[in-house]
């Protein structure tokens, strides 16, 4: 009979306690704050309590432990030392980096003219409110020209002395959302803010549900983000306190989680912002992955992403009362006598930045990263949102039964090599080759194991390449750019080219409205 | 790099010669990883991995069932002949007899699929695919050994033109192709792989029956190192029947296989059967290797073995007849159920594509199988058939995966 009454007892119990939890959650989700990545449950979420432990320093914030990924260990990580005199006497915009601009934006310089660094250089035809701006002050030096007449790239001769263009008045405390729009659309920081799904310049009209900032940069020979902000505090902070005004949504910021030591304080004591914090793998640093987990874009939503570059000039427009780009740039990879970081301008000439600094191999000069970047040569220049040259060797060798017993070490996140699983963290001299050819679609699940993300890339680039609209809005199309796709790129079996299928796909998308 | 030199100093041209540039381009790529680099927009740098590394490590993982297989034909046969029945005696009789029965399978499957393989590259345009490379060493391993190389011709033929170059080439199969061969023959020229007559080789007419290999070439060598021979003439022992221990389970239940086969000769494998799938031991060294190595999917083959256990117990509960009865995990004993998980229901074509499909797919492969095993009279072994089945439902599980994602998205905003 007692024991009856006990298992009664019990059973009760129970119930009251799934019936609480229900409830609990029921109510989180209705005011949103499930959103936020805490666990609202009573119970204890089951995955949490086989994860690792949640670094110290990361307190109450929302934790996010990423396991997929891949961090390719990669020869030719910067020294964490800035250069801090400025680098660099030629700087360019490039009409041809802004996704879904007019080919030939309307000029309001000519060659020859003197302009000071947030002089207006053009606008784009389809959206005339936008304006492109000086990253320096100067001599317009040429204006190249593409294929069909289209504007390729601005040049502006540096001058010694910086000089900037005096800005227009904006009362912070007492100006509307609509004045603090058109004061940045006539600055040119508009053009720093990107808008998601596509990568684009945002429309001035357009309201996002939430802005995301990411504090680091996961990729291999990513430079270190703590060192852009040393002794620019002040600016971020204003940086984001301005993005605040821009959105009735969230400014989050996604803060580095995954060594022992605590992001730069400027990040991790952030006001009035929601802090996220993700530990794991590449891509964890990508700012695509960090909204999939804690905001995720729906059909018709529109979410503004911008770099900690671009936030620190919106906050230097108040702060310095001036447009001004200086930005710390890496110099990375393997065929950098000594890779680090320099000081220069937004759009630096990168022959500028790497003078005397290459070895004598081979070499293919990129602006970005590796796995997302753009190949220049010395008299290319760094593109709007770069704030990285990577050096790699180029690869153009044969390599006598290399499928099956390469000549040296390659990067792979394949089991197949045993040396790569035994040695994990050696840092491996990488080049171009593709180490193998292109092939049709025949592994599959590997792209899944690197993208921490709930997406089937695989299926989704079908879509594409089978032009099903709705198939490619479903399977999330939307919340990828090219660099969250990067490591799927680097890790297929059949070399196909991933991030240039799903610029297509975005493309059809953007363009069917 | 003079070698290199002389290769592309022979190079055809690809406009006078396609064939032959295909040909060409496919033992050169295989000789030498490409100097391809990274276009400029996109990854820089490419991971080590390629096909050819994936397919040919597949290849790598059935080496051990070759060996075996090879030495298992000649050992069957002097089982069946009541000579030499120890293991390792005429071990020198048995590796000659196994080769000259499985060589042939062997250059027949490759001549004949390759040849079509590069053919329709050639008329395509494109470099060869290295699919054929893991089909061409999955079907000698499981047919019978005594099977007609015409047959053999004709049935790979039939897979690599109806089931692949159809579709499109490497890739885009919806069947698996060396199963698909095998089911040719299966319904085409069932005597030949049907039936207690077929796995044990050269005893058809109940006498050893000998070619010219053996009584010229190989009988005149030992003879001159005054090794033991092949005795043609010699007729079978009495007992012999040849089945297979399926054929005796479906017969007179797990008593009547036992009677015949021990369950360790049914674990290492000594016993008749398709070349390749008999020893266990030799299976799980590859199921380790495709495994460890993370080429095949353990997803599939985990949930193919909880199909299969789960559908035997059912079994064993239900209990109508002596197959029925048949302990749950004997069933794993028998039969060729590891080759086909490993080897066949993981090509990653022809499964389901998603990590949740391949949970269902691998389930329901194991589920059938035990079906069609059991309660089917007219087919000793399901798998063949079980995953081809689930190859054609494998599109439909994932277009159910793919629509729950879908729907949670749409759920979402």
């Amino acid at each position: 009979m007692i024991t009856l009454a006990l298992v009664a007892a019990l059973f009760l119990l129970g119930v009251i306690l799934q019936v609480a939890d229900n409830m609990l959650r029921i109510e989180a989700k209705e005011t949103g704050a499930d959103k936020t990545g805490v666990n609202y449950s009573i119970f204890p979420n089951f995955g949490d309590m086989f994860s690792p432990k949640t670094p110290p320093f990361v307190g109450n914030a929302p934790y996010f432990h990423l396991k997929r990924g891949f961090d390719i260990p990669v020869e030719g990580v910067p020294h964490s030392e800035v250069e801090e005199a400025p680098r660099g006497n030629t700087f360019a915009i490039q009409p041809p980096n802004f996704i879904g601009m007019s080919p030939i934006p309307k000029m309001e310089v000519a060659v020859g003219d003197e302009v000071k660094a947030g002089d207006h250089l053009f606008f784009d035809k389809k959206r005339p409110a936008i304006h492109y701006v000086a990253p320096v002050s100067g001599e317009v030096i040429s204006i190249d020209r593409g294929a069909k007449r289209s504007i390729a790239r601005v040049d502006i001769l540096a001058d010694k002395e910086q000089k900037h263009r005096e800005l227009p008045s904006f009362d912070e405390a007492e100006g509307s959302r609509e004045d603090l729009v058109n004061f940045l659309l006539d600055t040119g920081a508009w053009t720093l803010i990107r808008q998601r799904p596509f990568d684009v310049v945002p429309e001035p009209t357009d309201q996002p549900k939430a802005i995301f900032v990411s504090t680091f940069d996961s990729a291999p020979l990513a430079p270190n983000l703590n060192l852009a902000v040393r002794g620019q505090e002040a600016a971020f902070q204003k940086g984001l306190d301005i993005l605040n005004k821009l959105t009735e949504g969230t400014v989050h910021l996604g803060l580095d989680a995954r060594g022992d030591e605590m992001p730069a304080a400027v990040y991790s004591e952030a006001q009035n912002v929601q802090l996220n914090w993700f530990n794991g793998p590449h891509p964890s640093g990508n700012v695509g992955v960090q909204i999939h987990h804690v905001d995720p874009i729906n059909a018709g939503e529109k979410v503004w992403t911008l770099s900690v570059h671009d936030v620190l000039v919106i906050g230097r427009l108040f702060t310095e009362g001036r447009y001004n780009t200086s930005r710390v740039v890496a110099l990375s990879g393997s065929e950098f006598k000594a890779p680090r970081y320099v000081r220069t301008y937004q759009g630096a000439k990168i022959g500028d930045l790497v003078k005397e600094e290459l070895t004598d191999t081979k070499i293919r000069l990129i602006s970005g990263d590796l796995l997302s970047g753009v190949q220049k040569n010395e008299e290319a220049f760094l593109d709007f949102y770069d704030d990285q040259v990577t050096s790699v060797e180029e690869g153009d060798h044969y390599d006598m039964f290399g499928w099956l017993v390469p000549s040296g070490i390659r990067p792979s996140v394949s089991r197949t090599y045993a040396t790569n699983v035994i040695f994990s963290d050696t840092k491996i001299k990488v080049d171009t080759n593709t180490h193998g050819e292109k092939r049709a679609f025949v592994v599959t699940g590997q792209y899944e194991e690197v993208l921490p993300m709930d997406i089937y890339p695989q299926h989704l680039m079908k879509a594409i390449m089978a032009n099903d609209f709705e198939r490619m809005e479903g399977l999330g199309l939307y919340e990828l750019t090219e660099e969250d796709l990067a490591l799927c790129e680097f890790a297929c079996t059949s070399k196909q080219p991933l991030q240039a299928i799903l610029r297509e796909g975005l493309e059809e998308m953007r363009l069917q409205g | 790099m003079a070698l290199i030199d002389f290769f592309k100093k022979i190079e055809p041209d690809k406009k006078k010669s396609p064939f032959l540039h295909t040909l060409y381009d496919g033992f050169f790529t295989f000789a030498y990883t490409p100097d391809t680099v990274t276009s400029g927009k996109g990854v820089h740098i490419r991971d080590g991995m390629d096909l050819k590394r994936t397919m040919v490590f597949v290849v790598l993982a059935m080496q051990f069932c070759y060996l075996f297989g090879t030495f298992n034909i000649g050992h069957q046969h002097f089982v069946a002949l009541g000579q030499h029945t120890g293991l390792l005696e005429g071990f020198h009789l048995k590796l000659v007899h196994g080769l000259i029965k499985l060589l042939p399978i062997f250059v027949v499957t490759h001549v004949v699929g390759l040849g079509i393989e590069f053919w329709y590259a050639a008329r395509k345009g494109h470099a060869i695919e290295e699919g054929f490379l893991v089909s061409g060493a999955l079907i000698p391993l499981i047919m019978p050994p005594d099977l007609p190389l015409w047959i053999l011709a004709i049935s790979v033929a039939f897979a690599v033109i109806v089931g692949k170059e159809a579709f499109g080439g490497t890739g885009m199969n919806i069947l698996n192709i060396a199963l698909l061969c095998r089911v040719f023959v299966f319904f085409a020229y069932p005597t030949e792989i049907s039936g207690d007559q077929v796995w044990v080789s050269a005893v058809a007419d109940g006498v050893a029956n000998y070619g010219w290999w053996h009584t010229t070439v190989f009988n005149g060598f030992f003879e001159s190192i005054g090794w033991s021979t092949f005795q043609p003439g010699s007729p079978v022992v009495d007992a012999f029947t040849g089945a297979t221990p399926l054929g005796l389970a479906a017969a007179g239940g797990w008593e009547a296989v036992t009677d015949v086969y021990t369950t360790s000769q049914m674990w290492w494998g000594t016993i008749p059967g398709s070349i390749g799938e008999s020893s266990k031991p030799l299976i799980l060294v590859g199921v380790f290797i495709l495994l460890s190595t993370g080429i095949a999917s353990w997803r599939i083959m985990v949930s193919m073995f909880i199909g299969g256990a789960v559908m035997a117990m059912l079994l064993n509960i239900w209990g109508a007849n002596p197959f029925m009865e048949v302990p749950w995990y004997y069933q794993f004993y028998m039969g060729s159920f590891l080759f086909a998980m490993a080897f066949m229901a993981t090509d990653p074509v022809t499964a389901a594509s998603t990590n949740r499909g391949k949970w269902v797919y691998g389930f329901f492969i194991g589920f059938v199988g035990m079906i069609i095993r059991v309660l089917n009279p007219a087919y000793p072994e399901g798998w063949m058939l079980a995953i081809l089945f689930m190859n054609v439902f494998a599109p439909l599980i994932d277009h159910y995966v793919l629509q729950a994602n879908i729907s949670k998205r749409l759920k979402r905003a």
